[in-house]
């Protein structure tokens, strides 16, 4: 037994335990939970959206006397906000092949984000003075609730891309920093084309 | 760069192991035990204002129009707040606290060998949330106009118009700290999901996780999902009182039904937010007292998760009589009857663990057992609301009082005190009492029935839940001496939470010192000093995972128990 080569011994020992290796990143994981929620809570609105507007009076959607949502020039804006998340991909995947490299499509990124809110909250001034506001209707409320929400949520994932920005810049992102932020604002991306269709439409 | 990267890294090391000192320590601490202390200690206080608001308005049932020790005169008005913040600070700031964040945040990392939650910094912001919303829900109570008093459900018109429910103030108050309370649990739940994902113990598989740590769990993703839909709700129901729009009122094409559906989206799911974390400490406890191996750790695992899906499905079970199509009233009462069957199932598996195992009934499994007993009688009747059918007389009756309190207590008192009787000893180093906590267990559990029995026969005989004054109905006028009984049963009850005050209080500082071990339990926890230092474990000796958690009375070995982290 003891003059067998090293090779030949069979070990009975059970393998030495591991630390089970991580899926997800923390932070990463951590931003998921957080946006599942925020899922819930945009089909809350949204449900509750839909359920008010199949008991309108008379069917009419706008009600009587509100204006018209500007749908075209929210196409438009929808559009900057899908390329904004299009450029993210592109700085993710700049990211992993060379850090400075993602510099340039995540500050365009950014840019396009705020020139979504800014744009967002143009109109809005608009349809305050064509006299759609929180209290005029159920119709109005459920706009300026729905859409507020979500610009409330643009602003702090677009604050979190600043942030990464920042960082990326003084060479101290990481990548589950950067997937924490991407998490974030793809959410921020996908939500609006099915509020869009809902709250405009 | 690197030497300066380990030295940052050990300088944040330091930091964090060290943290703040003196008095700082108890406020603006990041150790979870800590955390779990802050959670534990603010819930038995609302606890206790909770239950003297209970005293108040039983008072006032039994004996109407006369002032009532210690407190006065009761209104019509401060009557409504103190039944509506007695549910609503039960539920959602004793319950979910200690249940939840207080034993979550205790527990996951100490059961997992972790020396910390992965986000220690979010889980301190959760506690100083929650304190907020705390001080919000008492200041409600005392501000102009008194606290809300539209019951803890809070339908609108009644919630959202001040003209009907004539406390401006303190109903948007009331919205305000419920929202701060859920943003607080948010935080909390990201936390204890992470950290068991990421943080566990080498060798720690899925199934080698204990399952008071998964229930956890479980129930924290159950309230993350339904969260959404009432927080919605709630922002609306603040819209519609403070800026006066009109998301619930029909004469603006708002719909009052609207909120029950959000809100019981949410509230059905919540009763399995807090009945799972209250399972789990069961089962622990059982496992450890019957000296037995868990009858089926998979089974009340995949149970707890069809429990948690199912719980998604029945929540119009509380609109039977709100107007709803009768075609989805049978639905639900499908999905409400079979949500009955894991429910079941959970109880089964405790009883055939107990089967057969050498019992030792100390206090920890005496509120165990009571626990199980209990809430079978909390389940029974439920099935009898769950049916359309039969809930058509019983809705809004006392019966469903009787009902909820037979499900809630045991989960948030009986399962509370199991915990805190069970984990002292981990908790402080020292034991507590036998005697004095048996007594407070049997003063606790017989008038505990002797309240709710009577109720639920008031019930049956038409009482409805929600009048000042009961003289008022002469034919419920004559049922006087039940509630009489409920009412003193409940006095003799509370008296009897002093036992328990004084064997806690006494036990912190003379009590018999409780070594690592003092049950022979398996879980990691156990395999560290009472109470554990700060990072749980000395950073080289973290613990290791060679097999599950229940593995009790194994025959090949001489002691009837076997650690987690003992090598075979």
């Amino acid at each position: 037994m003891t003059n067998l080569p090293a090779a030949l011994t069979i070990d009975h020992r059970a393998p030495e335990p591991r630390r089970p290796a991580k899926l997800i990143a923390d932070g990463v994981l951590g931003t998921l939970l957080f946006v599942f929620t925020e899922a819930m809570l945009f089909a809350g609105m949204i449900s509750a959206h839909a359920i008010v507007k199949s008991q309108a009076a008379g069917q009419m959607w706008p009600p009587f006397g509100q204006p018209r949502l500007p749908v075209e020039r929210t196409a438009i804006n929808t559009a900057a906000l899908i390329a904004s998340g299009v450029l993210l991909v592109f700085a993710h995947f700049a990211f992993r092949r060379s850090r400075r490299q993602a510099l340039i499509p995540l500050l365009f990124s950014v840019l396009l984000g705020t020139f979504f809110v800014v744009f967002q909250g143009v109109e809005w001034a608009a349809l305050l003075q064509e006299g759609l506001t929180l209290r005029s209707s159920s119709y109005g409320g459920f706009f300026y609730l729905i859409v507020g929400t979500h610009a409330l949520h643009a602003v702090a994932a677009i604050l979190c891309l600043a942030w990464a920005w920042l960082r990326l810049r003084r060479g101290l992102l990481t990548s589950a920093q950067l997937g924490a932020v991407e998490v974030f604002w793809y959410f921020v991306v996908l939500v609006w084309p099915v509020l869009y269709l809902k709250v405009y439409l | 760069m690197a030497h300066v990267a380990t030295a940052e890294a050990h300088a944040e090391h330091d930091a964090h192991h060290h943290g703040p000192q003196g008095i700082l320590k108890y406020i603006w601490s990041t150790d979870h035990k800590m955390i779990a202390m802050q959670y534990l200690f603010t819930g038995m206080f609302m606890g206790l204002i909770g239950g003297l608001m209970a005293y108040v308005f039983r008072m006032q049932l039994a004996f109407p129009g006369l002032p009532v020790p210690g407190f006065g005169l009761v209104s019509p008005g401060e009557y409504n707040a103190l039944v509506t913040n007695h549910g609503t600070i039960m539920i959602f700031w004793v319950a979910m606290p200690v249940l939840i964040a207080a034993f979550g945040n205790f527990l996951i990392p100490l059961m997992i060998g972790a020396d910390d939650m992965v986000f220690p910094r979010i889980n301190r912001l959760s506690y100083q949330i929650f304190f907020i919303s705390a001080v919000v829900i008492l200041l409600s109570l005392v501000v102009e106009g008194g606290g809300f008093g539209g019951a803890w459900t809070a339908y609108p018109p009644l919630s959202a118009e001040s003209q009907y429910n004539l406390t401006r103030l303190g109903a948007s108050l009331w919205v305000l700290a419920v929202a701060l309370e859920f943003v607080a649990f948010l935080l909390g739940g990201i936390n204890f999901i992470t950290t068991l994902m990421n943080s566990r113990a080498p060798g720690m598989k899925a199934y080698d996780i204990p399952l008071v740590c998964w229930m956890i769990v479980i129930a924290s993703i159950l309230f993350m999902l339904s969260v959404g839909p009432l927080i919605a709700g709630a922002v609306m129901l603040f819209f519609d009182q403070t800026l006066g729009t009109g998301f619930y009122d029909p004469t603006r094409g708002g719909d009052p039904i609207l909120w029950q559906h959000l809100f019981w989206f949410f509230g059905h799911p919540e009763v399995y937010v807090v009945l799972l974390p209250a399972i789990g400490i069961v089962i622990e406890i059982v496992a450890t007292f019957a000296r037995k191996k868990l009858f089926g750790y998979k089974i009340m695992l995949f149970t707890a998760v069809a429990t948690g899906v199912l719980s998604f499905f029945v929540w119009a079970h509380h609109q039977f009589i709100a107007g709803i199509d009768p075609r989805m009233a049978n639905v639900f009462t499908v999905t409400t009857l079979l949500i009955s069957v894991p429910i079941a199932e959970l109880l089964f598996v405790i009883i055939a663990t107990l089967y057969g195992g050498s019992i030792r009934l100390t206090t920890p499994m005496l509120w165990a057992l009571a626990f199980v007993a209990e809430f079978l009688i909390g389940g029974v009747t439920g099935i009898f609301l769950g049916a359309s059918g039969s809930d058509v007389y019983l809705h809004d009756t006392y019966f469903v009082l009787a009902h909820f309190h037979y499900t809630f207590f045991p989960i948030a008192i009986i399962g509370t005190f199991a915990a805190i009787t069970f984990w002292f000893p981990k908790m402080f180093g020292r034991m507590m009492n036998e005697t004095l906590g048996k007594i407070h267990f049997w003063g606790t559990i017989i008038p505990f029935n002797m309240i709710f029995i009577p109720l639920f026969v008031l019930g049956l005989g038409g009482q409805h839940r929600r009048i000042y004054n009961f003289q008022n109905f002469p034919e419920l006028a004559a049922m006087q001496p039940i509630r009489v009984l409920a009412t003193l049963s409940l006095v003799v009850m509370l008296l009897f939470q002093i036992p328990f005050f004084v064997n806690f209080v006494r036990s912190l500082r003379r009590g018999e010192k409780a070594g690592r071990n003092p049950w022979h339990s398996n879980t990691l926890e156990w395999t560290t000093e009472s109470p554990p230092p700060h990072g749980n474990w000395p950073p080289d000796q973290m613990p290791v995972v060679y097999r599950g958690p229940y593995e009790y009375a194994h025959p090949d070995r001489e002691e009837d128990y076997w650690p987690q982290n003992l090598p075979a």
